[in-house]
């Protein structure tokens, strides 16, 4: 059976659910190889004990924290012309997007980005135009190297203990880039908004108070969100910006509080499955993509939601 | 020569290229025409706006190594706005060349019609390479085709160094530092000239147009070039869309009015839902 690479990344040491994904769709299309570019391969692979994984290649060699996106994109070439395989899946974050666009040029091989599922004969699904248009597509030429957006499938859980190898690459020095310093977002407890989910983001709307949002948010297990207004305003950090230019999340439920609905915030949650809007402007652009919409302050309605929470 | 040894480490003539590309306005309704291609004729067409900020920020360098602290002649540096797309994306490089850039190329051919990021990435590469830039400057995505690809596969195809999502940039001799906002944090990035670097929105506050801009972008050399005059065949594209279907709208959701019930009557409908 021939081999699925899967690209294992990770967040300060931890491996996200994502990669748990990438697992369950390689396994629709063959066996599934995951590759390791990280000096932390000791952390990360008991990590991958969960997932359906049937091989590991540890590359060694380069410092991968120091270089980043060139070095892992060229460890990743020296492992597809080793493995010939059927696919190359990564994350669809903007390091594994980067990482992908660097090894289709490296490797002469169609990339298609943010799939949302994947056949056994390798045709992604995405979805565009801001969730109105659904587009399948399948690579032409070359390796077919596809990132698929986390949340997009239901885990499928390990078969077998895999087999670890390691491969040795040197780095040749294309990207001369360095890292100097990494200052890693603050995690609190809750779960990360590309992985929850339920996502409560507040906007504009909040006034600076967030404490009405991350209270429902916390019943309910959800992440927390953001409008650009409330993280240019200093209210939330900017990592929690959900949009065009923040994160684009695509959960089960989306509850968008205080939050007017601009394009730009709309183009990074439309594709959610069940959106509420809370908002006092009945007229907000919000409303139209939501299923539940609720004119209302949010001051009043999200307390007495967390109200009837708690009641069971 | 000498001059320039007697220089090390500094940049004494800058040749920046700012990758800007049209884009259907996004406020305009998006559709796929039956080749399964974006319908570009059916959408008002604009400069990517996320480009804007590319532009500003390659001015803002400029001014800042200026004798006269200004862009343009007399500065020692030029820019040049680069755009791959159809003829009349010649419109939304005039609104940069009004910002300030000094001038444009608009590679334009029916081949390309269609192209994927590997496309565009291989036409873009070629042009920068012909003309010498030492400096490329990308906005984080185009708001049609949102891969967020273009800048990294560039700095691949050329050898530069990939400097991507800056949330700031500085010039420290013939050194870029950068910080890289990602999803996860900020990081520090510093690499040697030449280099590629994509610019966050949070990056500055472009300019408007003057009316002197306007009137001088008038003036200003967009020289049109085929692949022919690249000198290149590149295929259009590595991947095919299959099919694109157009999902029935989100149904007109449900809309309530809270009259004391409101935060109730959400929890009901979540529960109902068994999202909750
Ligand atoms: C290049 C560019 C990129 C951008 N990228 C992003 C992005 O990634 N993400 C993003 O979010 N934005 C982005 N924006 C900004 C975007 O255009 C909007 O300005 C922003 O989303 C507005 O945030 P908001 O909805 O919180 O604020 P507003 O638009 O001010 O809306 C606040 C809403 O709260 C409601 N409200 C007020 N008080 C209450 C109350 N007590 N109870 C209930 N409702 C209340 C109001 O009726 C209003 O509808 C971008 C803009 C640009 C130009
Ligand atoms: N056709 C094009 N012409 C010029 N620059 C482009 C083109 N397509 C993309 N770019 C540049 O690459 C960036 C990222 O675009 P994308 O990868 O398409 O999301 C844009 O912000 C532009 O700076």
């Amino acid at each position: 059976m021939s081999s699925v690479l899967i690209l294992v990344d990770h967040v300060g040491g931890v491996v996200p659910k994502a990669i748990g994904e990438l697992a369950t769709f390689g396994k629709r299309i063959g066996s599934v190889t995951a590759v390791i570019c990280s000096s932390k391969s000791q952390e990360l692979i008991p990590q991958l004990a969960p997932f359906a994984i049937d091989k590991i290649i540890v590359c060694n060699g380069i410092e991968f924290e120091k270089f980043s996106i060139g070095a892992a994109a060229q460890a990743l070439q020296a492992v597809v012309e080793k493995e010939s395989p059927k696919a190359v899946l990564i994350s669809s974050s903007a390091r594994g997007k980067e990482i992908g666009g660097r090894l289709a040029v490296r490797c002469n091989s169609g990339l298609i980005t943010d799939a949302i599922d994947l056949s056994a004969d390798v045709i992604a699904t995405q979805s565009v135009f801001g969730g109105s248009t659904t587009v399948h597509s399948s690579v032409s030429h070359g390796v077919p190297i596809i990132t698929l957006r986390s949340n997009s499938v239901d885990v499928v859980a390990a078969s077998q203990v895999p087999a670890i190898e390691s491969l040795d690459v040197t780095f040749d020095g294309v990207d001369k880039a360095v890292v100097t310093s990494v200052e890693a977002a603050v995690k609190g407890g809750r779960p990360d908004l590309a992985e929850a989910s339920i996502v409560v983001s507040g906007g504009r709307g909040t006034d600076g108070n967030f404490a009405p949002v991350e209270e429902f948010a916390d019943l309910v297990g959800a992440a927390v969100g953001a409008s650009r207004a409330a993280t240019d305003a200093g209210w939330y950090p900017h990592t929690h910006q959900v949009g065009q230019t923040g994160r684009t999340v695509s959960p089960q439920l989306y509850v968008a509080c205080g939050i007017s609905g601009a394009i730009q915030h709309r183009a990074g949650m439309q594709t959610s499955k069940t959106i509420v809007a809370i908002n006092k402007d009945p007229e907000a652009p919000i409303f139209d993509v939501a299923d539940f919409g609720v004119v209302g302050d949010l001051f009043a309605v999200l307390p007495q939601a967390s109200g009837a929470l708690k009641q069971g | 020569m000498l001059a320039k040894e007697l220089l090390v480490g500094s940049i004494q003539t800058m040749k920046i290229a700012v990758c800007i590309k049209q884009v259907p306005d996004s406020w305009a309704e998006k559709k796929m025409d039956s080749d399964g291609l974006l319908d570009r004729a059916a959408a008002d067409a604009v400069l990517n706006d996320l480009d804007e900020y590319a532009v500003e920020e390659a001015l803002k360098l400029v001014e800042a190594n200026s004798p006269t602290g200004e862009a343009g002649e007399g500065s020692g540096h030029t820019i040049t706005l680069i755009c791959m797309g159809p003829e009349r994306a010649t419109e939304a490089v005039r609104k940069a060349l009004s910002m300030g850039a000094d001038d444009a190329i608009v590679i334009t051919d029916p081949a390309l019609i269609g192209s994927d990021a590997l496309a565009t990435s291989l036409v873009l590469a070629k042009a920068i390479q012909d003309g010498g830039f030492d400096l490329v400057m990308c906005g984080t995505e185009s708001t049609d085709a949102r891969m967020s690809v273009i800048p990294a596969m560039l700095a691949e195809r050329l050898g530069f160094a990939q400097l991507t999502f800056a949330g700031s940039v500085a010039l420290d001799g013939a050194s870029i530092l950068i910080s890289r906002q990602t999803e996860f944090g900020v990081e520090k990035m510093i690499a040697p000239i030449p280099a590629v670097v994509s610019v966050v929105e949070k990056i500055n506050e472009p300019r408007y147009p003057s009316f002197k801009g306007i009137m001088a972008a008038k003036k200003k050399t967009i020289s049109i070039q085929t692949l022919n005059d690249l000198g290149i065949s590149a295929q259009s594209s590595w991947s095919v869309v299959n099919d694109s279907a157009v999902r029935a709208p989100r149904g007109a959701g449900i809309k309530i009015v809270d009259e004391g019930e409101g935060g109730k009557e959400l929890v009901e409908f979540l529960r109902e839902r068994k999202l909750v």
